[in-house]
């Protein structure tokens, strides 16, 4: 399973627009997608609540992980481009 | 009848319906086919509500509670705590599903706290599904005196207000979503009206949001009476124009309350003399990082060239307490009221009050309009002076503070010493002086600015205003009712500003006094016992 740490560029963390554009992606992936703080428990990227509830703040590390898949690389390639960026800006 | 605090006045007749009516009462049954049919139902009518709406912002939190009535994570807990056909009632297993997020977003605090009551909105929407209760998103096909608990932003958003007659509301205070949305649609509106959720629908009431009454089968009589009183004060209002003045002659200010471009507009329209208080909060609060320098010189200058040659009173950001901007009010507080808000966020976010003090004195450079700057819950005479010397030192000639802690109106011969000019903020003043929270409608008893001690806490304020001659004025909704404003005007407010809306009533009313009346009106009220009593008092002298 493909996986990659990024920090979170959003100046809101991983709320409010953010959050939505990443729980969009990732329902629409194909294939599962989770995230959570490296080492700690990860959740499903497609639940807004989850995602919510993990508190992420701008500069936390997050570790995304995709199911193995025909188009796993792209998708994590693109869940980390979202996280990365800053929507606000 | 049901009595309740009337916050946009106005009387209709008309058959009432209810709105995310009473919470289901005994069990409520279903299996998990329905439970997931009605949560998406609820998703599909919050994405509808999200389409129809303008704002931007409201978009965007209808958009996020529809995508949590679909979250993956509640329904794969919904369909292992629902596996042997019907559930005989489904509220705890859903209170359970949702339940955890809930306290984990408020153990977060801030910013992910508030995502809470978008939880409980979505859950009360889907358990008034399968209990087969009609919910937000009706639409009105004819006039009708909308009835519910409360009214949140979403619902008003899922309405078709076009047909409501009248909010009434068996919560909420003067403040609530509610008054707010009514006034701006110039329907009467009551709030805080106990027992209304037990009327059925299609009950036919009288609602006169002037006085909170609510009248159900109103006689003939009854109507024509209250009809005509309202029309004679509309009358009276319409009738006088110009700027704001007693019988006698003497000028009292009257000034427009703000807080976007729309309600600068609604001031200029009514003819205010100026703007009394520019809310800063909007700005801030629409967006998710702190605005430009560039951002917020825009906007200040649009409300400049609006009122161009006019005194316009600048709040600077009053951000914390019931309205926390998640980047700066960061830290949970116990007691927000109490906590890090208004000025006192110069002590951890000084430089964002810099800035905004920064764009005030660059939007302002050149321009033809009469600045006055004021600052939010200062308290202190060394607080005044900070904030004076800022304002002075950008080249600002006006600072002024909002005189809304007790602290601030006991001690104001030397807090006003400091600057130009006090402004009474009566919401706060109120809510500090009675140590009652103005959004709990429990207290509404308490949180009224007709209260004898609220009014002798603004009349010694004022006499030490008038004393070392700086000008007070009042920019809280005191200032909206008419009796109320002449009793300020009594104590020695020379400046009264309001929601445009109520502009020309208050000036068709002063215009029928004189400032004697006034006077011996706030006596009778400083030496009344309750704040009814102080209320009674001064209406049998200026309606006399």
């Amino acid at each position: 399973m493909p996986s990659q740490i990024v920090a979170v560029g959003s100046k809101v963390g991983l709320h409010a627009r953010p959050a939505s554009l990443l729980v969009k992606a990732a329902s629409t992936a194909g294939v599962a997608v989770s995230i959570g703080r490296p080492g700690e428990k990860a959740v499903n990227a497609a639940s807004l609540l989850s995602v919510l509830a993990l508190g992420v703040k701008n500069g936390d590390s997050i570790e995304v992980t995709v199911a193995d898949g025909d188009n796993s690389d792209s998708v994590l390639a693109s869940i980390v481009e979202i996280i990365a960026t800053d929507h606000d800006a | 009848m049901f009595k309740g605090i009337g916050v946009s006045p106005g009387v209709v007749v008309g058959p009432i319906r209810k709105v995310l009516a009473e919470k289901a009462s005994g069990p409520v049954p279903a299996d998990i086919d329905q439970v997931l049919k009605a949560l998406e139902s609820v998703a599909t009518d919050l994405d509808k509500s999200a389409e129809s709406i303008e704002l931007e912002v409201a978009k965007e939190v209808l958009g996020a509670q529809a995508m949590m009535a679909r979250d993956p994570s509640v329904i794969e807990v919904l369909e292992g705590a629902i596996t042997e056909g019907v559930a005989f009632d489904v509220r705890p297993i859903v209170e359970e599903a949702f339940g955890g997020f809930k306290e984990q977003l408020l153990a977060l605090g801030g910013y992910f706290a508030e995502r809470v009551s978008d939880i409980d909105e979505i859950q009360s929407r889907l358990i008034n599904k399968l209990a087969g209760i009609e919910s937000a998103g009706l639409t009105l096909t004819e006039p009708t005196v909308v009835v519910a608990e409360d009214l949140t932003p979403a619902d008003t958003a899922a309405l078709n207000l076009k047909f409501a007659l009248a909010l009434l509301c068996s919560r909420g205070g003067a403040t609530s979503h509610t008054a707010i949305v009514a006034r701006g649609l110039g329907i009467p509106a009551i709030v805080g009206c106990e027992g209304v959720m037990q009327l059925v629908d299609g009950a036919v009431v009288l609602v006169d949001g002037r006085n909170g009454d609510v009248i159900v089968d109103p006689l003939q009589d009854e109507i024509a009476t209250r009809t005509e009183k309202e029309l004679k004060i509309k009358a009276r209002a319409d009738s006088i124009t110009g700027p704001g003045r007693l019988s006698d002659g003497t000028s009292i200010q009257l000034l427009g309350n703000a807080g976007t471009i729309d309600d600068v507009r609604a001031a200029v329209k009514v003819g205010a003399e100026g703007i009394g208080l520019f809310r800063t909060e909007l700005l801030f609060l629409d967006s998710h990082i702190e605005p430009t320098v560039g951002e917020q010189v825009k906007l200040y200058s649009e409300v400049f060239q609006l009122m161009a040659g006019k005194k316009v009173v600048i709040r600077t950001l009053d951000a914390g307490s019931d309205k926390p901007v998640p980047y700066i009010n960061a830290i949970h507080e116990e007691n927000p009221a109490l906590g890090v808000r208004g000025w006192r966020l110069t002590r951890t976010s000084n430089d964002v009050i810099n800035r905004q003090l920064e764009a005030l004195a660059e939007a302002a450079a050149g321009k033809d309009v009469k600045l006055w700057v004021m600052a939010p819950m200062v308290n202190t005479p060394d607080e005044a002076r900070d904030f004076a010397g800022r304002v002075r030192k950008l080249g600002m000639l006006m600072p002024g503070v909002m005189i809304e802690t007790p602290a601030a109106a006991l001690h104001a011969d030397h807090v006003l010493a400091e600057v130009e000019f006090g402004s009474f903020g009566t919401n706060d003043l109120t809510q500090y002086v009675m140590a009652s929270d103005r959004m709990d409608s429990r207290l509404s008893d308490m949180t009224t600015a007709w209260h004898p001690a609220v009014l002798r806490a603004i009349s010694i304020a004022s006499d030490s205003a008038a004393k070392i001659s700086k000008p007070v004025g009042v920019c809280g909704e005191a200032a909206a009712n008419s009796l109320l404003a002449a009793v300020l005007v009594g104590l020695g407010v020379s400046s009264l500003s309001m929601a445009p809306s109520a502009l020309a009533e208050v000036r068709g009313f002063l215009a029928s006094i004189d400032l004697d009346t006034c006077e011996r009106a706030a006596q009778a009220a400083l030496s009344a016992r309750s704040a009814s009593e102080a209320e009674s008092r001064a209406r049998e002298i200026l309606e006399g």
